[in-house]
């Protein structure tokens, strides 16, 4: 830039655009969540700890967190491959699948969770071939985590393809000339290069499950203290009216969000740092 | 991808390692992704072409369907505006509190949706805040269009924004500063120099929010009130005929929505495809050849 001018001292617009920009993010996002707190704090510390560590809560969070997990390393693990095969490897019909990783993401969240639990049902495609084998998905806390997967699916891989393309091709060469074997080269080379984007995506694809609730909701089954999730439990009382243990709970649930998104902006920072520009331009949404 | 293929087999895996990744990657995304989009098909005409136009012809279904779009319509254009007002303050000038303010925009991205929905109920809603003063006054926000449309932009506030920063960033001051030194209104300057350098970042964004904006089940789910042929979505008209046991017309309404998923994916890739040749294009000719 030319510090000669001061960054942006010519433009015009900066109160009137950061003016609107704070307002209506103080008015649709801030005050409503801090109305949440407000609402939290007119109860006591030991009531809220109450609620917030009830037995059917307790097992929400095992339950939420346990699917979480496992649906991110899932997609971890199958996440890199398919990032790894888009990026280096050239077949029929690339770019339609390459198109199709986002589907999760614009897929409405209900379609994926009605359509998923009939899959999986024991009479659907999939399902009629896992129930003989004694595998019950849908309806069992299983299908938590196929619809988690599903709906993480897009962040490792999105956020992993730029980063594979970045890598210059000179380094594993030189790697290759200098002995070392293919699977040397990945552990030494590549891994390295590649860790940070993938617990990146991970997080994020982690952070996105514990909230998420129409795609589990149908397929779960949802029998309490076995296949109930948070949000769910957050409804249910809602629909008992008890709006204070509903309260309580997102209040729990609001600050594991601030803690992951905490997670996720120190990660992306990492990454960037490591590796010039990093994971944090191709994070997806 | 660039390198000659004689430089490439010195750095690839062998060939049955390539062929097991293709067929492990490729079938995950066969069974996560493809199975699902074509399940949705097969059960939405799984009784005739017939039951499945029926179906979409429902008078709830109908609602629901302008329903949805009303809402879209009501909520793009403020997440427009506040997208496009963010990335010019954050991507064009220099002040305190600026990283705090991009963390906070992508606050919507991390909180469930149903405490979205919960937060606008505890303030709208009968013992909500306002709620005695909303009812004195005969105003009806919560189980009706209003808090549908408050909790929407609460959901898609990130979607422009996000796509917008990078982009004004990367682009730089130099065209809107000769612009102004040029002595064009910032108006002009908006018009002329600023939208045809971002429309499809601009467009991208849409794209996104639009799908999230039409999607959007748990959050809507809490503060609607689910009144058929009234305060119904798409998605939860989708719900309720799923519970009924009715699985045609539940996946017809899946159906669309599924359509609509496509149609985003197809529209999505193409932005993409222009998106990246212009950001190509400024990284390698100087800022002034690329209009």
């Amino acid at each position: 830039m030319r510090p000669l001018f001061g960054p942006g001292r010519l433009l015009p617009g900066f109160r009137l655009s950061l003016g609107c920009a704070v307002l209506y993010l103080s008015l649709i996002v801030l005050l409503p969540l801090s109305g949440l707190v407000f609402k939290a704090s007119q109860l006591s510390l030991a009531a809220f700890w109450d609620i917030a560590s009830g037995e059917r809560a307790l097992a929400s969070y095992r339950v939420t967190f346990g699917a979480s997990l496992l649906a991110a390393s899932i997609n971890a693990v199958f996440g890199l491959i398919v990032a790894w095969v888009l990026v280096r490897y050239s077949f029929p019909g690339k770019r339609v699948i390459d198109a199709l990783v986002d589907l999760p993401f614009a897929l409405p969240t209900a379609v994926a969770g009605i359509t998923l639990a009939t899959l999986y049902a024991g009479n659907g495609w999939i399902g009629r071939y896992l129930e003989p084998l004694g595998l019950k998905i849908a309806f069992a806390p299983p299908g938590i985590v196929v619809a988690l997967t599903f709906i993480g699916l897009p962040f490792v891989v999105r956020t992993l393809q730029p980063v594979i393309e970045d890598i210059e091709p000179e380094v594993e060469e030189a790697a290759a000339s200098l002995g070392a074997s293919r699977l040397q080269t990945f552990v030494r080379v590549l891994w390295p290069a590649l860790l940070p984007a993938l617990l990146t995506g991970f997080t994020l694809a982690f952070s996105r499950s514990i909230g998420e609730y129409g795609s589990v909701i149908f397929i779960a089954g949802n029998m309490p203290l076995i296949s109930e999730i948070t949000p769910l439990l957050i409804i249910s009382k809602l629909e008992q009216y008890d709006v204070v243990g509903a309260t309580a709970l997102a209040v729990v649930m609001l600050l594991i969000s601030f803690v992951m998104l905490f997670v996720v902006n120190g990660l992306q920072w990492w990454a960037a740092t490591r590796h010039g520009t990093g994971a944090a331009d191709g994070a997806p949404r | 991808m660039s390198v000659p293929p004689a430089r490439r087999r010195a750095t690839a895996e062998p060939a049955w390692l390539r062929h097991l990744l293709l067929a492990v990657g490729l079938g995950f995304l066969f069974f996560f992704l493809l199975l699902p989009l074509l399940a949705v098909f097969a059960e939405a005409f799984a009784a005739g072409g017939r039951a499945y136009l029926e179906a979409l012809q429902d008078h709830d279904a109908r609602s629901a369907i302008t329903l949805t779009l009303l809402v879209a319509v009501l909520v793009l254009p403020l997440n427009i505006c506040f997208g496009v007002a963010a990335a010019w303050a954050i991507a064009k000038f220099e002040f305190r509190g600026k990283s705090l303010l991009i963390t906070l925009i992508d606050l919507p991205f991390a909180v469930s949706p149903v405490v979205v929905g919960l937060v606008f109920l505890l303030i709208f809603g009968a013992q909500g805040l306002f709620g005695p003063w909303l009812a004195a006054n005969d105003i009806k926000v919560v189980f009706a269009l209003p808090a549908i449309v408050l909790v929407t932009m609460f959901i898609t506030l990130p979607f422009v924004a996000r796509e917008l920063i990078p982009l004004m960033q990367a682009q730089g001051r130099e065209e809107e500063e000769a612009a102004v030194s040029l002595g064009a209104s910032g108006w002009q300057m908006f018009r002329r120099v600023t939208l045809p350098n971002i429309r499809w970042g601009l467009l991208y964004g849409v794209i996104l929010a639009n799908a999230r904006a039409m999607g959007e089940f748990g959050a809507v789910s809490v503060v609607s009130g689910h009144i058929r042929g009234e305060t119904n979505t798409l998605p939860l008209h989708v719900e309720i005929l799923y519970n009924e046991y009715n699985a045609v017309g539940a996946f017809a309404s899946a159906s669309v929505l599924a359509l609509l998923a496509l149609v985003t994916l197809v529209a999505k890739t193409v932005v993409e495809w222009r998106l990246r040749r212009e950001v190509r294009m400024l990284s390698t000719a100087l800022p002034s050849e690329h209009n």
